[in-house]
């Protein structure tokens, strides 16, 4: 013993050293308790929640996703009816009443499609839908929805973040914005003989925010695939702007090194701005968007609910417009 | 047509027909019929049926004189009033299910938005000729005092037709509007049209005799 004490380590009596089959057991509760029991109970959980995807009616195909995990994603406020959600829409390419859309969209055709996706990426290429559902994991997002209108609606939304395919079409260091791109089709589309808006119907967003993975591209809702009037049979969905800026019936994604002119910039620049984040100090000047109402939810005679500042997605999207004068881009 | 248009029940079959439009809004806005924005429709509705009964109002001195049909100056009252009738239900819902009543809320409003504020002008306009449209009132006034008056419809038209338009420039659609614009256009052109016409035969007149 003497040649080991003489290396200066100091052992305790062999009775306090803690057997190898002690300490084991002990380290394998431990990770158990790291990885097991929570992975088991996060299973769980998330089974529960696949389980329980909001149910539509069942008039179109089902489109099965397991609810999402991003931060902010599920809101657990009640879903507004689907009935509302899929006869109260404005789709200017079927007429310009709310009602329209879901009276005249019965001529869009949702299959065959693809969207081209070009600009200033390394991987353009053209994606048919039914490969762009298999691209990602399906989601099912609980999202509030703000028109800028002063009405609102929570929709259970179906797709994935569309950082998934900005990711694999590797922008180049050049783009800095991300235009969308609604189809123009006179023969499936009767509105687009009214002059209301130059066609396509485009829209745009700053790359980080197309990255963001609350931005949403969509496929679905109430699980099952897009209803026409709803941008079948896929389309963009930004829960903290406006809900213009989520183009619906994309047929082109484009990267472009300079902020796109959109739709309704291009209509009425002084009432629109590229940004349209929901901001209740920002008022449109024919109407305070200080309030809304809450489709389905709030009565008649009730009085309208706050807006919140992005749409109450301030914690996940805040930081992305650090430093900016929210009322100079609006 | 003369007979029936002055026959008794005349008056009474227009006050009830007249009321059927406010009658259903009210039944959906009670049955929650009116779709999933109820208060959207109920602001737009009363509103259009405002400018509608303007036009019908505006449309009785042309119609007679046009057709002939002199009785249709008996029901001119009964148009008028329902104008304002459904000019105030216009307000009221606007006051009401947007503003939730609030009074500082509604003033700031009238005064920040040109577009509300030309649609409160009509109303406010609209309020003398409503008040002074029983046979009292144009005797009190003299009939040359009350006809010029009541010529502040023209201008109430006008007020009307420009808040519907700078409602609708929000969604860059005029379709609806230029249909209510050609109307009114019709209407008050074809006054403008005879009184210059009619100026021209006064000044012609002295020169001939």
């Amino acid at each position: 013993m003497p040649s080991r004490c003489g290396s200066g380590f100091e052992h305790p009596n062999p009775s306090e050293i803690t057997p190898p089959t002690v300490y084991q057991r002990r380290r394998d509760l431990m990770r158990v308790l790291a990885t097991g029991v929570a992975g088991v109970a996060l299973a769980q959980w998330a089974a529960r929640e696949a389980r329980s995807q909001t149910a539509g009616p069942g008039k179109l195909a089902k489109l099965p996703a397991s609810r999402s995990t991003v931060p902010g994603a599920v809101t657990m406020e009640k879903p507004t009816a689907y009935n509302d959600v899929t006869t109260y829409n404005n789709f200017y390419e079927f007429g310009t009443d709310k009602a329209d859309p879901a009276k005249n969209a019965h001529t869009l055709k949702p299959r065959p499609w693809s969207v081209s996706v070009e600009g200033e990426v390394k991987k353009p290429g053209t994606f048919d839908i039914d490969a762009l559902l298999k691209l990602a994991p399906l989601e099912e997002r609980i999202y509030r929805l703000r028109c800028v209108e002063g009405w609102s609606m929570v929709i259970p939304w179906v797709g994935w973040s569309l950082n998934e395919l900005i990711k694999r079409v590797e922008p180049t260091g050049n783009a800095k914005f991300v235009e969308f791109v609604t189809l123009a089709d006179k023969t499936q589309m009767p509105g687009l003989r009214s002059s209301v808006l130059d066609w396509p119907y485009v829209e745009g967003l700053r790359l980080d925010e197309a990255m963001h993975p609350l931005t949403l591209l969509t496929f679905g809702l109430y699980g099952e695939v897009l209803p026409n009037q709803n941008g079948a049979p896929l389309r963009l969905v930004v829960p903290w702007k406006y809900g213009f800026k989520s183009g619906k019936s994309i047929v082109k994604i484009r990267f472009v090194a300079k902020q796109p002119l959109t739709s309704w910039v291009a209509a009425a620049s002084q009432e629109y701005g590229f940004y349209s984040n929901v901001n209740p100090t920002v008022e449109h000047p024919r109407w305070s968007q200080a309030s809304e109402r809450r489709i389905g939810e709030d009565g008649v005679f009730q009085k309208k609910r706050p807006t919140l500042l992005f749409n109450g997605y301030e914690p996940q999207v805040g930081q992305l417009y650090a430093g900016m004068d929210l009322k100079k881009y609006f | 047509m003369q007979k029936l248009l002055l026959h008794r029940a005349s008056k009474p079959l227009l006050f009830i027909a007249a009321l059927l439009p406010f009658a259903s809004l009210l039944y959906g806005a009670l049955a929650n019929a009116l779709g999933p924005n109820p208060a959207e429709a109920l602001i737009r509705s009363s509103g259009d049926w405002t400018l509608r009964f303007l036009c019908l109002t505006l449309a009785v001195t042309p119609l007679r004189r046009w057709t002939g049909l002199h009785a249709l100056a008996r029901l001119r009252r009964m148009f008028g009033l329902f104008t304002y009738f459904y000019a105030v239900t216009h307000f009221l819902c606007f006051a009401w299910l947007d503003m939730g009543f609030d009074v500082g809320d509604i003033v700031r409003d009238i005064a920040k938005r040109p577009f509300i504020l030309v649609g409160f002008s009509a109303l406010v306009l609209m309020t003398p000729l409503a008040a002074t449209s029983f046979n009292r009132a144009i005797k009190a006034l003299g009939a040359r005092r009350w006809q010029t008056l009541h010529r502040i419809v023209y201008a109430i038209a006008l007020f009307a037709l420009l808040h519907f338009f700078w409602m609708r420039a929000g969604k860059n659609d005029f379709a609806e509007w230029s249909i209510y614009a050609l109307v009114v256009g019709v209407l008050l052109g074809w006054r403008v049209w005879s009184s210059l016409r009619g100026a021209r035969e006064v000044s012609v007149r002295p020169a001939t005799s």
